[in-house]
């Protein structure tokens, strides 16, 4: 038990001291590192729940795909340090506000977790005894909320399709390459052999 | 005393233990590894390769890292300083961390997690953060150029091994890695009645063009020729590497060649059948498990360090086109054909 409430407190500590790491460094990259920080050691309590397919979840999807791409955007950005600092007090208000509705959300949240009917009984078996928990969340997902999650998927896809679509733009000036049609081309059309006269040219 | 001593600390040692002796013969075999890569690299183009140190250059890898250890390490001025170190230290830990779960015999793994593949997937697509970092903290054109590359390379070729993965998992219906290896004793050839020819059991024949995808993405995910892209010295000098020096440079050299071999012990544990042996009769079956595995292994970096020499550099948006346009489809397609397959024929575990 020691070693286990050890391992808590430390990636309980890493997780909070990262989250504010974030909002205080002064550099926006290391600021995506800290968050980064932040995910690898919310999936550490997760496999500390027991729940080691989320945690690793966790890691493939936020860490090593989402992270990425925001780290590539924020390194991308040209940003001024010292105008950054200045702006700082103009947004304090509504950043805390958001803060605070934030905290307000958490709170609701967790109390009604407290107290509801029949909370104490999924709070004691998050998920069965018996089987692994990558199974049961199988069995949760594609058995009992199979429509709910195929609907998720969907919005998704068209979230997707919606984005390229608003950004796609088709060059006309760009020369492009179609392999195939390489491929499949007939050396027999593509040249042309001339029999060139001497001191005539073509 | 006596229940701290048997429950942590005695545990404590044998983990650590047992750390240390996989991580030193790793390191062995890889510093002979990358001597067999520059060897069979010289060997396809008629020259000797590294053959002064020792007999045959056997001791050249070590030294190598004698002299990477005595050059002086440069910080370029403009660096961000913690980072450009960390870079590389994240890169080797995280390609030794992936080792943790991959069996290598029978039962000799560290640690016998239920999502090994999923660690090993998740911690290879962090490998990723290596490269950027090193190539942003550098502070210099082209290092980031490098990593601009690198990073949207590994995350095109995370896909299709993501299909691939998902496809040898149906075929097995565990997430743990000796359970893979398990699930290879039984297949074609118990169906041709031919049972001692276990080589056709394994995932490689039912599987074959998953096998394949996934050798050429390993390629790519590794910044392996042709796809080294990230560090093509005709165009990026050296890639995120350019600036690094003495001991930063030999990390990310060892990073690298410790996820290849990864990548060819994945390869092996998918579909060579791991530990097992290829023909089920007396003189196969006495050797151990682990020489059959570290034999396979070295025959697909075989064939990784003869792609290396036959194969010219990818452009870049051929690779781009490789991952997004073939190999994407191709994955797909045959997760829902295999899928369809063994709830078809019943075989699904």
């Amino acid at each position: 038990m020691t070693v286990f409430s050890f391992a808590f407190y430390m990636f309980a500590v890493i997780t909070v001291a990262s989250g504010l790491m974030v909002t205080l460094s002064r550099n926006p990259v290391h600021s995506v590192l800290w968050l980064i920080l932040a995910f690898l050691s919310t999936s550490g309590l997760f496999v500390l729940l027991g729940a080691e397919f989320v945690a690793m979840l966790l890691v493939i999807v936020y860490v090593g795909a989402v992270a990425v791409l925001f780290l590539f955007v924020v390194m991308m950005l040209d940003i001024d340090f010292a105008a950054l600092k200045g702006e700082l007090a103009r947004y304090m208000p509504l950043g805390l506000l958001i803060g605070v509705v934030l905290l307000m959300q958490v709170a609701i949240g967790v109390g009604v977790w407290t107290v509801a009917d029949g909370s104490e009984g999924l709070r004691q078996a998050v998920a069965p005894t018996e089987i692994e928990n990558t199974r049961a969340l199988g069995m949760l997902l594609y058995d009992r909320y199979f429509l709910l999650f195929q609907l998720a998927g969907l919005i998704l896809l068209v979230a997707m399709i919606g984005a390229i679509l608003l950004t796609l733009r088709h060059r006309k000036d760009v020369k492009r390459q179609n392999v195939l049609q390489q491929m499949w081309r007939d050396p027999a059309k593509a040249m042309e052999l001339k029999d060139v006269k001497p001191g005539q040219g073509l | 005393m006596a229940e701290l001593w048997n429950t942590y600390l005695w545990p404590l040692i044998i983990m650590v233990a047992q750390s240390l002796l996989l991580l030193v013969v790793l390191l062995v075999a890889i510093a002979y590894i990358l001597l067999a890569d520059r060897k069979i690299w010289a060997a396809v183009q008629m020259r000797r390769g590294p053959n002064v140190v020792g007999p045959f250059g056997l001791f050249q890898s070590f030294a190598d890292l004698l002299k990477l250890v005595v050059k002086e390490p440069i910080i370029p001025a403009g660096a961000d300083k913690v980072l450009y170190l960390f870079a590389p230290l994240l890169t080797v830990t995280l390609a030794l961390a992936a080792w943790a779960v991959m069996p290598v015999a029978e039962g000799w793994v560290l640690a016998d997690i239920n999502v090994g593949i999923l660690y090993i997937f998740a911690i290879s697509s962090l490998g990723v953060y290596g490269v950027i970092i090193a190539g942003w903290a550098s502070n210099s054109k082209y290092p980031f150029l490098g990593a601009l590359r690198s990073a949207a390379q590994m995350v095109s070729y995370e896909v299709s091994i993501g299909f691939v993965i998902i496809t040898v998992l149906m075929c097995v219906g565990s997430l743990n890695l000796s359970k893979i290896v398990m699930a290879q004793h039984d297949g074609l050839a118990n169906m041709l009645g031919l049972p001692w020819l276990t080589f056709l059991n394994w995932f490689w024949l039912p599987l074959f063009p998953m096998f394949v995808i996934f050798f050429i993405s390993a390629l790519a995910e590794t910044n392996r020729p042709p796809f080294d892209l990230p560090e093509a010295e005709s165009e990026l000098v050296a890639g995120f590497m350019v600036e690094y020096s003495s001991m930063p440079f030999m990390m990310f050299m060892l990073g690298e060649y410790v996820s290849i071999v990864m990548m060819c012990a994945l390869t092996t544990t998918f579909f060579l059948g791991g530990w097992l042996a290829p023909i089920d009769l007396p003189p196969f079956t006495w050797i151990p498990g682990v020489i059959w595995f570290s034999l396979k292994c070295l025959l697909v970096f075989f064939m990784f360090a003869m792609v290396k020499a036959m194969v010219p550099r990818y452009r870049y948006d051929q690779l781009m086109r490789l991952g997004w346009k073939v190999f994407l489809p191709i994955s797909l397609v045959s997760v829902v054909v295999v899928a369809g397959v063994l709830m078809a024929m019943g075989w699904a575990p």
